[in-house]
C-alpha cells in the first residue's frame, strides 16, 4: 500500500504548476505579439521572437510533455537528434548565402 | 510518469537510470506504456517533417531577390475601422495554448482516475482545437480572396504562396486529426472505457488512462510546432 501511494504520487503532480505553466505561455505569447505590435525592428526583433519562442517550447515541452520529470533516457533520446537539425539549419544557411550571391551576380551584375 | 510494471524492476532516477535503462535487457524503457514510447517517437519523426519545412521555408526565403511579403500586413484585420496587424494569428495562438493548457489538466486528472473532469477537460480541448482549425480556415478563404496562389501573391515574393499552404495545411491537418481523436478519447472516457479497461477497437490491448497522456503528448507537440511557425512564419 505504501508503495502503490508513492508510484500514484510520480505519475500526478499539483494543479498549480500546470496554472502557473499556463498562464506563462499566455504572459509569453502576449509579449511575443508585442514585438510585432510595437514593430521592433533588426536585431532587437529576431532575439525577442526566438527568445520567447525557446522559452515557450521549453516550458511546454518540460511541463505539459512532462519531460522535466522524465526519465534521462527518454530525455537524451528526444533531444540529441535535434542537433541534426541545428547542422541542418546551418547548412541550409551557407545555401542560400550562396544562392542570394549567384542570382545577384548573374542577374543583376549580369555576370 | 512511468508506472512500474514490470516485477521487481527498480527504476533509479538521473544518470543512473539513464545507464540502466540504455543498458537494460530486452527493452528500453521498463515499465513505460510501449504506446507513450512509440508516440515519442512519432513526435520525434514529425519534428524532422516540420523541421525540413521550416527550413526550406527559411531557405526559400532567404535566397529570393524579391522583398518578401509583410506578415503583419498580410494577415492583420480590419477591424471595427482598425487595422490590427496579425490580429487573427494572436487570437489562434492563445486559443491553441488555451487548448493545450485544458489537455495538460485533462492528463492530471485521468491519472487521478477522475472520470467527469478529464472528460469535459478533453472536450474543451477538441472544441478549442476546432475553433483554431475554423479560424485557420477564415484565413485561407481571406487570402485565396485576396489572390494569394502557391505560384503567385500580390503582395511580393511569389514563393511565399506555397511555404504558407504547404507549413500551415500540414500544421492544421495535424490539429484536425488531434481533434478527432480528442472528440473519440472524450467519448471513450465518459463511457468509463479507461476505468474498465475495456479494449479499443483496433487493439487487443486493455484501456488505461495512459492513453489520455499519450493523446495529450500528441497535442501539446501541435501547440509546439504552432510555436515554432507562429515565430518563424507570422512574426519574423
Amino acid at each position: 500500500m505504501e508503495k502503490t501511494k508513492k508510484q500514484e504520487q510520480t505519475t500526478t503532480h499539483k494543479i498549480g504548476i500546470y496554472l502557473w505553466i499556463w498562464g506563462l505561455l499566455f504572459v509569453l505569447s502576449f509579449f511575443s505579439y508585442m514585438v510585432d505590435w510595437y514593430q521592433f525592428q533588426g536585431m532587437l526583433r529576431w532575439s525577442l521572437i526566438l527568445f520567447f519562442m525557446f522559452l515557450k517550447a521549453g516550458l511546454i515541452m518540460a511541463f505539459f510533455m512532462h519531460l522535466y520529470w522524465e526519465r534521462y533516457a527518454l530525455v537524451n533520446v528526444l533531444l540529441w537528434p535535434m542537433t541534426a537539425i541545428a547542422c541542418f539549419i546551418f547548412l541550409m544557411v551557407a545555401e542560400f548565402e550562396y544562392t542570394v550571391f549567384t542570382r545577384l551576380f548573374y542577374f543583376v551584375a549580369g555576370g | 510518469m512511468s508506472d512500474i510494471k514490470i516485477e521487481g524492476y527498480d527504476f533509479k532516477p538521473g544518470f543512473k537510470g539513464m545507464a540502466k535503462d540504455t543498458g537494460s535487457d530486452q527493452t528500453m524503457f521498463k515499465g513505460v506504456h510501449w504506446g507513450k514510447a512509440m508516440m515519442w517517437i512519432f513526435l520525434l519523426s514529425d519534428t524532422f517533417i516540420f523541421s525540413c519545412f521550416l527550413i526550406s521555408y527559411m531557405k526559400g526565403r532567404g535566397s529570393t531577390l524579391i522583398d518578401w511579403p509583410n506578415p503583419s500586413e498580410v494577415f492583420g484585420l480590419h477591424v471595427f475601422g482598425v487595422d490590427v496587424p496579425l490580429l487573427l494569428i494572436a487570437i489562434m495562438t492563445f486559443v491553441l495554448i488555451t487548448s493545450s493548457g485544458t489537455m495538460a489538466l485533462a492528463v492530471k486528472y485521468g491519472y487521478e482516475k477522475n472520470k467527469k473532469m478529464c472528460g469535459w477537460l478533453i472536450l474543451a480541448t477538441a472544441i478549442g482545437g476546432l475553433t483554431f482549425v475554423g479560424m485557420q480556415a477564415f484565413e485561407w478563404g481571406k487570402l485565396i480572396h485576396e489572390g494569394v496562389r502557391p505560384w503567385e501573391n500580390p503582395f511580393g515574393a511569389p514563393q511565399f504562396g506555397s511555404f504558407f499552404f504547404m507549413i500551415t495545411g500540414f500544421h492544421g491537418t495535424h490539429v484536425s486529426i488531434g481533434v478527432i481523436f480528442l472528440f473519440i478519447y472524450a467519448y471513450k472516457t465518459f463511457a468509463g472505457h479507461y476505468d474498465e479497461g475495456k479494449r479499443g477497437w483496433f487493439t487487443s490491448i486493455k484501456g488505461d488512462y495512459v492513453e489520455i497522456e499519450i493523446l495529450g503528448l500528441y497535442w501539446h507537440f501541435v501547440d509546439l510546432v504552432w510555436v515554432f511557425i507562429f515565430a518563424f512564419f507570422y512574426l519574423w
